[in-house]
């Protein structure tokens, strides 16, 4: 694995930042918007491997933060899907155009 | 070219394509099945890079739990063959000028940068390694964060009930 450079491996994880950023600008369904934010952090989560693999290979920080950040992204969707389920019930929508008030 | 440099081509060519069929597909529910093949591929890839307890996270944090919950909420919100309503083209166009120079930029400076090796022996991570940093709250240990993340995920748990929970009217 050490053959491949290490801005390979980044091109691939800005390529799916980049692609994850234009998902979440295009789409106006909440579930559709909610995985391009998960396909952005599976891109930061990739870096924080590469860097730790090419850089820093005698330390551990990035499996550290990856960990943390892959328990932090299960404990983001669980809620943001809550309050998807939650506004459906109120609008009949998760269009984000049509939920635009506040206090229902 | 080796048998490792063309594994990572294949599976870096699937994370990208199957990346930008999940933003692009007009079926919802076809994109949370993209979403599924990119993530079981970054996992391929973090097996690759020789993280294999990350990858194991990867399968089951994400593919076992985000996508299937992704999948029964598709199921409870929208009928699964339902359409997504065509992009305004202005819209399109701007995001993917903006996506395009935001990439272009990124990746000169990760061009430009000489990314060097801190020089030290590599170090096989082993789970046994990894568990024990977890939970030592000596130079280097992770109890701290280790906590505040069980605290962060019983609130989230706890707010997301309350939140979905469904009040009776009149009472």
């Amino acid at each position: 694995m050490n053959e491949i450079p290490l801005h390979l491996v980044l091109f691939v994880s800005t390529t799916l930042f980049f692609t994850g950023a234009y998902g979440f600008l295009t789409r106006r369904n909440m579930i559709t918007m909610l995985m391009a934010i998960e396909l952005m952090l599976n891109s930061v989560n990739i870096n924080f491997l590469a860097f730790n693999k090419y850089l820093f290979p005698g330390k551990a920080e990035g499996v550290f933060f990856t960990i943390f950040i892959i328990t932090i992204a299960a404990a983001e969707a669980s809620v943001a899907i809550a309050i998807i389920i939650n506004l459906y019930r109120k609008f009949r929508t998760i269009d984000a155009e049509n939920t635009d008030s506040l206090k229902f | 070219m080796s048998l490792s440099a063309a594994v990572f081509c294949f599976i870096s060519l699937m994370i990208i394509v199957f990346g930008i069929l999940t933003v692009r597909t007009s079926r919802i529910f076809r994109a949370a099945i993209y979403l599924l093949f990119t993530l079981i591929n970054v996992a391929a890839l973090y097996f690759c890079l020789g993280y294999e307890f990350i990858a194991a996270v990867q399968v089951v944090v994400y593919v076992g739990g985000i996508v299937v919950l992704i999948l029964f909420s598709l199921f409870l919100t929208e009928q699964s063959g339902t359409r997504l309503p065509e992009i305004p083209y202005r819209q399109a166009l701007v995001s993917y000028i903006a996506c395009i120079a935001g990439f272009g930029i990124i990746y000169t400076i990760i061009l430009a940068s000489d990314l060097l090796p801190s020089g030290q022996e590599a170090k096989i991570l082993t789970m046994k390694t990894i568990g024990s940093k977890m939970l030592s709250y000596g130079e280097g240990g992770y109890i701290l964060p280790f906590e505040a993340v069980s605290i962060l995920l019983l609130a989230a748990l706890t707010g997301s009930i309350s939140i979905a929970f469904k009040t009776k009217k009149n009472e």
